[in-house]
């Protein structure tokens, strides 16, 4: 019954915030506001006991991102351009695509439902086998590191790939220019 | 110029220790409590961020050179990668953490879980706080007022 009533409020809370962002003009309050969406988001994982989860989205899309937009803001404009198409056929893609999710969802296994996939396959065995093989009470470290240590060195060469990539991009734009600069 | 955003300022030099604190219990306790290695890693980088937003890039760059992220952003991955190599080297399969205790596999799994969070952590700083350098060390097209 809470738990509805939490689920519930959190969800209307989030859709009016993403209402807000659309009629929003002014950057800097639509960064704030999607700041405000991670933190409905990550409440949101919390009511799901996804704390793993939860902590990333706070700390990632509350936090760092938003410092990132602001400083996007500063490289551009605090102001959106007005759009001068209709807002009809964006309207109907967005409906269509929202209705096939919706139905797409109908097939899925009922909210926390104890016999749903995820719960049925390998799940229920690495929580079995986490106090023998690893000892770790936080199974998700136990899954992310020894069991499936592959993926996580994976996600990590993923972050520095990023991180290389944003360095490459930014970097090289900032060199050019003082080298024109020079030149002139 | 001093006194601009003094309040800002005091709060600041109180929260970036704790931030870092935090970060740290969230690095080595993610055995035991929700977080690990990538939390880690953000709410590191967070405290440093703050330190540049406050207060200016140029000082939170004396802290941390940017040379310095540049290093540990590829040092993460490399702790990361040679932990594998390094149970291979002990005649265990690539990242099988039994091989740091074969008497204790669990305390070997132990060790091996922190030495990967820990790649990830030193990663995930380095990422993060480079890319907050790269965009915040490019000229700004707006003054404080255009806000």
């Amino acid at each position: 019954m809470i738990d509805t009533l939490t689920n519930t409020v959190l969800f209307v809370m989030l859709v009016l915030t993403a209402l807000a962002i659309v009629r929003m003009e002014r950057l800097f309050a639509v960064v704030m506001l999607s700041s405000v969406f991670s933190l409905l988001s990550a409440l949101l994982f919390v009511t799901l006991d996804a704390v793993d989860v939860a902590f990333t989205e706070a700390a990632v899309g509350a936090g760092i991102s938003t410092v990132l937009m602001l400083g996007t803001i500063a490289l551009t404009k605090p102001i959106a351009k007005r759009s001068r198409h209709t807002a009809f056929v964006p309207l109907i893609v967005v409906c269509v695509t929202g209705a096939a999710l919706v139905y797409g969802t109908l097939d899925m296994p009922a909210f926390g439902a104890y016999d749903a996939p995820a719960q049925m396959h390998v799940g229920p065995d690495y929580l079995a086998r986490t106090p023998d093989d690893i000892d770790v009470p936080n199974v998700v470290t136990a899954i992310l590191g020894s069991y499936r240590g592959y993926d996580t060195l994976g996600e990590t060469a993923v972050v520095f790939t990023a991180g290389i990539g944003v360095l490459l991009l930014l970097s090289g734009l900032r060199r050019r220019r003082e080298d024109e600069d020079e030149e002139v | 110029m001093i006194f601009h955003h003094l309040i800002l300022r005091v709060v600041t030099k109180l929260l970036v220790g704790t931030i870092i604190l935090f970060a740290l219990y969230v690095q080595f306790h993610g055995d035991f409590s929700p977080g690990g290695g990538f939390q880690a890693g953000v709410i590191m980088a967070v405290a440093f961020i703050l330190y540049g937003i406050v207060f200016s890039l140029e000082s939170v760059k004396k802290v941390f050179p940017e040379w310095l992220v540049h290093k540990i952003l590829a040092l993460g991955v490399l702790i990361y990668a040679g932990t594998g190599i390094a149970t291979m080297l002990l005649g265990y399969d690539f990242l099988d953490y039994d091989a740091f205790a074969p008497l204790h596999p669990t305390h070997g799994q132990h060790w091996g879980l922190l030495a990967i969070e820990f790649g990830v952590g030193v990663t995930v700083t380095g990422v993060m706080v480079a890319i907050y350098y790269a965009f915040a060390g490019r000229p700004p097209s707006l003054t404080d007022e255009d806000w």
